[in-house]
């Protein structure tokens, strides 16, 4: 029941639009099927599963809008979940924000999101899978830590506009932790695949397993600005909360790194280095993402960033039409170019500089010129003559991924992390600011 | 891809306009009245409950328990003069938790009849034998006894969900309208309430009803000075409480006054939204002129606002046992506070340094009769005069660290998913002397007054820590002189302890609130509450935040 087919999905959601009286309606149906399991100490903490398929109607009469959702697809349920909408939206103030419903739209497709060996996934698979690290681990006296999730589903969306859009997805996501019996090395490993084909317990736990055993002994060396390589899972957490800051209206309100002296935005201004360039394309085979928004809006190809240069924001439909820039929905995923070396071969072109395996806790310090701080994590090394030479404490970093890519040394091979393609980053004078005593 | 993620960055741009398609933690959107109908009785309850405990052990469970939940919330957003959105969810199910063969297993339905309940027991049951063949420690529960069947409800005195819309939508945009009137460019305003009604039974012979309430006003004012491209925010100083409508009706016995030249009200059982906001208003602007502090060494003097966060992350998260034990240490972490770090008596703070958990004080987040695994609630002592004594505990650890019982420390953020160790209410103990904030601020030669919390960031052995605030005040020969802005200190936990030199009494004391603290994978929310009063660190290590992005 939770992946339904197109021609299902599609039939339950005209029944639900032909009990509409409201001057405009959209149906969404959103189902998942999955589960997770959780070891540390090399055992099995907890697990789950679950299977949901859910409804939501979305009424409008004039600018006044309801919602309202229901799990159940009997006709007398479905009909409870329109008038249940119907009766919000007569509730509702008007919404000086309105925005007509959009009419059929053509979507790309993305036939690789979903995979159905994803879908097919058992308890007994989760067990065998995080079974098989943990014994990894043991046999090497380390402690592990990890978490094995899978999850598989549709989107089908139809509106009384005559847009209709089906789509499904998958995922599996796998981390581990790797711990040294006596707590003084840790390290790191996290994958993300739409298909399980791709998936390899046993590599990513032998590479949190060997940053562990090569993270003892760390060194203690002063804060400041240094060289550094960040690896794609150090990286991901800065890129992913710029990405989060391009909205158009926040810049144009004055609200924003994006926002110009004077009022209006960057748009078309280089803030970065020319090498970045970062664009979203749902089609693409490595992170095949959903071919459409939230709202319904396709998702095409948009280019961010090009050589340093602000090319586009995402922007809501309404702050498009009142400022008449290009209707862009926010992305799922983002694509960074990258070059051709992995993070071993940039290394070995470091001179001097650290090599960071994880960032954590990563909070915004000033939005003005989106500072943030954290904690490097889970293997941190110091580089001299192009090879890792100690291990080193743990910083805590103040730091702008703004300025950081204006400080761009090197980009390595893009590799796919939670949906995005990311390139470790050798950046210059990263700030580190304080030492961390925790392993 | 999870539900999450396919609102993920959509929401940012959609969510202005009208409702979310879907709201979080899996609740359906309804009419409001629905709020107010009243759930399945007690006693179908426990007859669906007993399907629930009977299926999971015809099927081999040694221990089951049955959680059946109906989890109300409501949230009205605005921003300036218009109501951006109204959203009231409910969530019903059944969550059941086994032991099979010594491992956990757990599944969940919406499917609330005995044939969907049995089910789910089954395939908790499932999960927990194929996960049995891999289990290295069986699980062992401290002892419970059953308690019949018993209730517990919050002590309320309004219920925020009998309040008609129009009342709250009225006083947001009364609230942004202030804030307009007194030259804010921007405002936002939010009100959020929480209604847990949980039933739960288990093998053991507890029935346990509870009616939990949780309610949270806040908004955010934005400054901006377009010529100079600078902008400044300040965000409310409530707390979210575990009270009814009624910390809505400001009460004069309830505001606390910052030091003199602060211009700082704090709040204890009742919040006064539009003071605030007038508050806020004045402060934003000030924000976008004051003088950008100079690094270097000061003596901080934390209100309760701000100084709650600090202990959240500096004492209630490393003393969770399951962070010690090493359960989180591929999401949340782990902890410097070990059970060997414990056992060598280091002084975690200096000898001011009183630090209590509990989860029975009236008006908390953490406040509830029994917890999610069937266990009553107390208060007990984490930090006495400095030195660690105790941990944070559920059932499954206290044979861990020798001792014969749970803390009453599970919670579930819903009936979907499983329960596990969270955080109870930690508070630092007011001062047994007299001293006024005041008082404690003349002693200062050099120092900075902060209100509120900010950013906030600490490592995963809650070692290093780095925190800023709303409002910064510099603090020269024992006054308040000015504004400062840009600051954050850095410290490490033990020596910022070490270095508490004074807390206010009793007078000073109040809660501050986490309504969103997460943990576990997958991840979960929880709120709980933290009590200080304001109180005084030598010499900690300030930075200055400003930077320029061309």
């Amino acid at each position: 029941m939770a992946i339904l087919s197109k021609d299902e999905a599609q039939t339950i959601l005209k029944k639900v639009l032909s009990f509409s009286t409201a001057d405009e309606c959209e149906a969404t149906l959103n189902g998942n099927t999955g589960g997770n399991v959780r070891s540390a100490r090399n055992t099995i903490s907890t697990a789950g599963a679950s299977e949901n398929v859910a409804l939501a109607v979305q009424a409008r009469f004039g600018k006044r809008s309801g919602t309202a959702t229901c799990n159940e697809f009997d006709e007398a349920s479905l009909r409870r979940c329109v008038q249940r909408a119907e009766e919000i939206a007569r509730l509702a103030p008007e919404s000086p924000e309105y925005v007509p419903l959009l009419g059929p739209q053509t979507y790309l497709a993305s036939p690789g999101s979903f995979a159905q060996r994803t879908a097919a996934i058992t308890p007994d698979y989760r067990a065998e899978q995080i079974g098989a690290s943990m014994a990894l681990c043991e046999q090497k006296k380390l402690s592990s830590a990890g978490f094995f999730n899978d999850s598989a589903g549709f989107v089908a969306k139809r509106n009384s506009k005559g847009l209709e859009a089906y789509q499904q997805v998958s995922s599996v996501d796998f981390s581990i932790t790797v711990r040294t019996a006596d707590g003084t090395g840790s390290g790191y490993a996290i994958a993300n695949y739409t298909d399980l084909a791709k998936f390899d317990a046993a590599r990513l736990t032998r590479v949190a397993a060997d940053k562990a055993a090569s993270s003892v002994g760390a060194k203690a060396i002063e804060p400041g600005k240094y060289t550094v390589i960040l690896e794609p899972a150090a990286a991901i957490d800065l890129l992913n909360n710029m990405m989060g800051a391009m909205d158009a209206r926040n810049a144009d309100e004055g609200r924003s790194f994006l926002s110009k002296k004077g009022g209006g935005n960057k748009k078309g201004e280089k803030v970065f280095d020319e090498r970045v360039t970062i664009y979203s394309d749902p089609t693409n085979p490595d992170v095949p993402d959903l071919t459409f928004a939230n709202d319904g809006r396709p998702q095409q190809k948009v280019t961010w960033v090009e050589k340093g240069i602000v090319k586009n924001l995402y922007t809501s439909r309404f702050w498009a039409q009142k400022s008449g820039v290009p209707d862009i929905p926010p992305p799922g995923g983002w694509i960074m170019q990258g070059g051709t070396q992995s993070t071993a071969e940039l290394i070995k072109g470091t001179a001097k500089g650290i090599l960071v395996t994880r960032l954590y806790y990563i909070r915004a310090v000033d939005p003005q010129t989106l500072l943030y701080t954290g904690l490097t994590r889970d293997g941190t090394f110091y580089i001299e003559n192009g090879v890792i030479k100690f291990p080193v404490k743990n910083f805590r970093f103040n730091e702008s991924p703004v300025i950081m890519l204006n400080n761009l040394e090197a980009l390595g091979k893009p590799v796919r992390l939670n949906g995005s393609l990311v390139p470790p980053l050798k950046i210059r004078d990263f700030t580190f600011t304080s030492l961390s005593d925790a392993v | 891809m999870k539900r999450r993620d396919f609102v993920g960055l959509t929401g940012l741009a959609t969510g202005a306009l009208f409702l979310p398609s879907f709201p979080s933690v899996g609740g359906i959107l309804v009419d409001p009245a629905r709020l107010l109908e009243p759930g399945l009785d007690v006693a179908q309850k426990k007859r669906l409950a007993d399907v629930g405990l009977n299926a999971a052990k015809s099927a081999g469970a040694s221990y089951a328990d049955v959680r059946i939940g109906r989890y109300l919330n409501q949230s009205i957003f605005t921003r300036e003069k218009q109501v951006q959105g109204i959203a009231s969810t409910e969530s019903f199910g059944c969550g059941i938790r086994v032991i099979a063969n010594g491992t956990w297993g757990f599944a969940s339905t919406n499917n609330v009849t005995d044939a969907g309940i049995a089910k789910a027991a089954q395939l908790a049951v499932q999960i927990a034998k194929a996960n049995s063949k891999v289990q290295k420690e069986k699980v062992q529960l401290a002892p419970q006894r059953g308690y019949g069947e018993v209730s517990w409800k919050a002590p309320i005195q309004t219920n925020a969900f009998e309040v008609p819309i129009k009342d709250k939508v009225d006083l947001l945009l009364g609230v942004n309208a202030k804030a307009l009137d007194l030259g804010v460019s921007f405002v936002n305003s939010i009100l959020s309430q929480v209604n847990e009604q949980k039933y739960f039974a288990s093998t053991d012979g507890s029935y346990i009803d509870q009616d939990i309430h949780r309610i949270y006003p806040s908004f955010g004012v934005t400054a901006i000075d377009r010529a100079s491209g600078k902008f400044r925010s300040r965000q409310a100083l409530s707390s979210p409480v575990g009270m009814g409508y009624e910390y809505l009706t400001p009460k004069a016995a309830d505001k606390v006054a910052g030091p003199a030249g602060s211009d700082i009200i704090g709040y204890k059982n009742s919040y006064d939204m539009l003071e605030d906001v007038a508050a806020a208003a004045k402060q934003v602007k000030q924000k976008l002129t004051a003088k950008s502090v100079v690094p270097g060494k000061y003596d901080l003097v934390l209100d309760p606002h701000h100084l709650g966060l600090t202990i959240h992350e500096s004492v209630g998260h490393p003393l969770e046992l399951d962070r010690v034990l090493g359960y989180e240490a591929n999401y949340a972490g782990t902890s410097f506070a070990t059970l060997e770090w414990k056992a060598k008596g280091i002084p975690y703070g200096s000898k001011q340094v009183n630090i209590v958990a509990d989860k029975v004080t009236p008006g908390t987040l953490g406040a509830v009769g029994y917890d999610d695994e069937g266990v009553k609630t107390k208060r007990w002592d984490l930090i006495k005069e400095g030195r660690l004594v105790d941990y944070e505990k559920i059932r499954d650890q206290a044979h861990m660290v020798g001792q014969k019982e749970s803390d009453g420390c599970c919670y579930s953020q819903s009936w979907q998913d499983v329960q596990f160790q969270r955080m109870p209410n930690v508070s630092l103990q007011p001062g047994k002397d007299r001293l006024s904030v005041d008082e404690l601020v003349s002693k200062v030669d050099k120092g900075i007054y902060i209100a509120g919390n900010g950013s906030f960031s600490i490592d995963q052995q809650r070692y290093n820590f780095q925190f800023g605030g709303q409002v910064f005040y510099a603090i020269e020969k024992g006054k308040i002189t000015e504004m400062l802005e840009d600051v954050a200190y850095q410290a490490n936990t033990q020596e910022f302890w070490n270095s508490c030199a004074a807390t206010c009494d009793e007078r000073d004391f109040r809660f501050f609130g986490a309504f969103n603290d997460g943990k576990g994978q997958p991840s979960q929310s929880s709120a709980v509450s933290h009590g200080s009063a304001t109180t005084r660190f030598n010499g900690v290590n300030v930075i200055n935040t400003a930077r320029k992005i061309g």
